[in-house]
């Protein structure tokens, strides 16, 4: 919870003197509490345990079912996105993609790299709070450009630009929440394009200046759609919180592509409080939103995409089977990049960091202080020196390997369960570890064929 | 404005709003038009990119010549909400009233409002410029970041909360400042800013009639204080 400071207390002399209620982590949050008056601020997501897609496990073929051969048969990874009304739908060879993150939380290397690995991967990069940046646009084949609350830097000659637009409404580390960049991080570029004074700290809109409600969203929509020429697609982002509810109001409001963000996401900075005690976890979201699809979008026009705490391919594989049609990923792509790495490379040589997370109060692998601009692998800054810790072109390349194998791994999950394409992945094909993930999946727990809360028919196992 | 050689008028009792922003979208050099039976349509003239001079000859819905660059429009009627929102260049009138969030997050661009304009009147405001003749609802300018707003009228409650570099003059009773915004006394920038702005929105009024409103930039750095200020500003503190 809170960031041990060590000392506190001797060894127990017996377990009865250990809390579990007040155990270290929350003596040393309440007495920092005390100290400052402040809450804690940090980056990435929610880092306690919530049910998870590691809950689940595929039932791959056997005797009922034939398998693929595993490296000669195809399986597609191709992903369409933007059907229902846009003229140019978004084709992309993996349905895996990179989420908005803004620059200013990353530095314009990152961003290039990002763009650079997307490209060549097939897939998409979005851009975040504080607008689109010439690096971003010149090295993403395919960019998609984000409406946000604060409108920082948002104009038609980029929107005209973009290859799709999403309006972000909530993100899924802190759902109705506005976004956060302090001082540290607001160099004189990043002022410029968020016209605000360099060095202050910055707080974004959490509610968009210029409409309320679904109904008013409706129309904005279409304001989008008539300044592009219904060119491009319009994707609407929401964190998870009440997701039947809001997936039907996207769906509604003329979205042509939902993202649902689920409380693993992840953020440059936001109150440790926001991230951990906010919305529902990914696994749950992505069932409600596609029951939600099913009832009011029964031919599937409108696309879902999934984020949140997407680490593998076999995270997207479960992500797909449960009826997403494609996953963004942010924190595991910085990872990717050496996000927790005790180390960077500079000249082809690792030089060690471990100092410089020292200095920060943590250590690689317990990093969280992005909001701070001070990442010692030059992942989340804009400081002039640390940013030249990330070599663009290393960085695509580490990014684009890490995409490639996710693919793999999603493909070799679908060529087991005998799919040609990975979007044939189903429910069906999964069951349940724990009791909680066959509840909130609506999937069978393993060996049984009960899936809890489930009012229909139990599924013959 | 250049000398025009294209004239086009549209009818929206016969065309959608769509057909009529696809053939503006499509012009590039300096053209007047004339759009008729508006009928209260939403999005009419968004995202013009061109130096024309358009007229829409009655009410208008929402975000009417929202996005707008380079064009002079003209609503001979009133608007519904963010009228000429995320404006970048360019001129829009409203010869009536406006609705909420009128200007919203405008980058550039002067809007003039001939009427009043409701709540959150240039709220976001990124350099743009709005006169607004009447007065304006509660919470205009909320978070503007930078441009001027000129309220020949009166202003409602929470006028310039959370306000940054923006500026805000008012001619009438200012009901309530927001968090953060205070009174200043009027300089010679400022004395020269309403002569231009009020000049260009064709008025006359004593720009010594005005008060200055900005920002105290006591919440630019966050502590707990500045949250404390804030709620105290919005009686929850």
């Amino acid at each position: 919870m809170a960031m041990a400071e060590p000392g506190h207390g001797a060894e127990p002399r017996w377990p009865g003197e250990v809390s579990h209620h007040y155990d270290q982590a929350t003596l040393d949050y309440i007495q920092r509490a005390a100290e400052t008056g402040v809450y804690d601020i940090r980056g990435l997501g929610a880092k306690r345990r919530v049910p998870s897609f590691d809950d689940l496990t595929f039932l791959t073929a056997s005797m009922s079912r034939y398998p693929l051969e595993g490296y000669r048969e195809r399986c597609s990874t191709r992903t369409v996105l933007g059907t229902r009304r846009a003229e140019r739908p978004l084709t992309l060879a993996t349905p895996i993609t990179i989420a908005g993150m803004s620059f200013g939380s990353l530095s314009a290397n990152v961003k290039e790299a990002l763009g650079r690995a997307a490209t060549d991967a097939g897939t998409s990069t979005t851009t975040g709070d504080g607008g689109m940046t010439p690096e971003e646009r010149r090295s993403s084949k395919t960019l998609v450009y984000q409406c946000l609350p604060s409108r920082y830097g948002f104009n038609p000659d980029d929107l005209r630009r973009a290859d799709a637009v999403e309006i972000v409404i909530g993100q899924g580390a802190k759902p109705g929440g506005g976004g956060m960049l302090l001082g540290l991080k607001v160099s004189e570029r990043v002022a410029r394009m968020r016209t605000l004074p360099a060095g202050i700290d910055q707080r974004s809109a959490c509610r968009h200046p210029d409409w309320v409600g679904p109904d008013d969203l409706a129309i904005k929509i279409e304001e989008l759609r008539e300044i592009t020429d219904n060119r491009i697609p319009v994707f609407i982002k929401i964190g998870a919180t009440r997701v039947p509810d809001d997936v039907k109001l996207c769906v509604k409001s003329g979205a042509d592509v939902i993202v649902l963000d689920g409380m693993q996401g992840g953020t440059a900075a936001t109150q440790q409080v926001f991230i951990e005690h906010a919305g529902i976890p990914t696994l749950p979201a992505v069932r409600q939103a596609v029951s939600a699809l099913e009832e009011v979008d029964p031919g599937r026009e409108v696309q879902l995409v999934v984020s949140g705490g997407i680490r593998s391919g076999a995270d997207v594989a479960k992500a797909l089977a449960l009826g997403a049609d494609a996953v963004s990923i942010g924190q595991a792509v910085l990872m990717a990049l050496g996000c927790n790495s005790p180390s960077y490379v500079r000249d082809g040589e690792r030089v060690d960091a471990t100092a410089d997370y020292t200095r920060l109060g943590t250590a690689p692998g317990h990093c969280h202080q992005c909001q701070t601009g001070l990442c010692p692998v030059g992942v989340t800054t804009q400081d002039p020196e640390l940013e030249q810790r990330l070599d663009p072109e290393w960085g695509a390349r580490r990014v684009r390997n890490y995409l490639a194998t996710l693919t793999m791994e999603l493909a070799t999950l679908a060529r087991a369960c005998g799919k040609s394409d990975v979007h044939h992945l189903e429910r069906e094909d999964l069951v349940a570890l724990t009791v909680e993930a066959a509840a909130m999946a609506g999937v069978p727990l393993a060996g049984t064929n009960w899936i809890p809360g489930s009012e229909g028919p139990a599924r013959s196992g | 404005m250049e000398r025009v050689e294209t004239s086009l008028t549209f009818d929206l009792a016969e065309c959608s709003v769509t057909d009529v922003n696809r053939r503006l979208h499509a012009l590039t050099d300096p053209a007047a038009v004339e759009i008729l039976h508006p009928l209260g349509r939403h999005n009419i003239a968004c995202g013009l990119n061109a130096a024309l001079d358009v007229h829409v000859r009655g009410h208008s819905g929402y975000f009417t010549a929202g996005m707008n660059q380079h064009a002079s429009v003209t609503v001979h009627g009133n608007v519904g909400w963010s009228v000429a929102e995320n404006m970048m260049s360019g001129t829009v009138r409203v010869a009536g009233f406006a609705s909420e969030c009128a200007g919203a997050s405008a980058h550039g661009g002067l809007l003039v409002i001939d009427g009043d304009a409701s709540s959150r009147c240039g709220i976001s405001l990124k350099g743009g410029d709005i006169v607004v003749g009447g007065s304006v609802g509660h919470m205009s300018a909320f978070m503007a970041q930078a441009g001027r707003i000129v309220v020949c009228g009166d202003a409602g409650a929470g006028l310039g909360d959370s306000l940054y570099e923006a500026v805000i003059y008012v001619r009438g009773r200012i009901q309530g400042l927001g968090a953060d915004a205070q009174v200043e006394p009027l300089g010679d920038v400022d004395r020269q800013a309403l002569v231009e702005l009020l000049g260009g929105a064709g008025r006359d009024d004593d720009p010594e009639s005005f008060t200055r409103v900005a920002s105290a930039r006591q919440l630019y750095h966050w502590s707990p204080d500045s949250e404390r200020l804030a709620g105290a500003a919005h009686g929850d503190g």
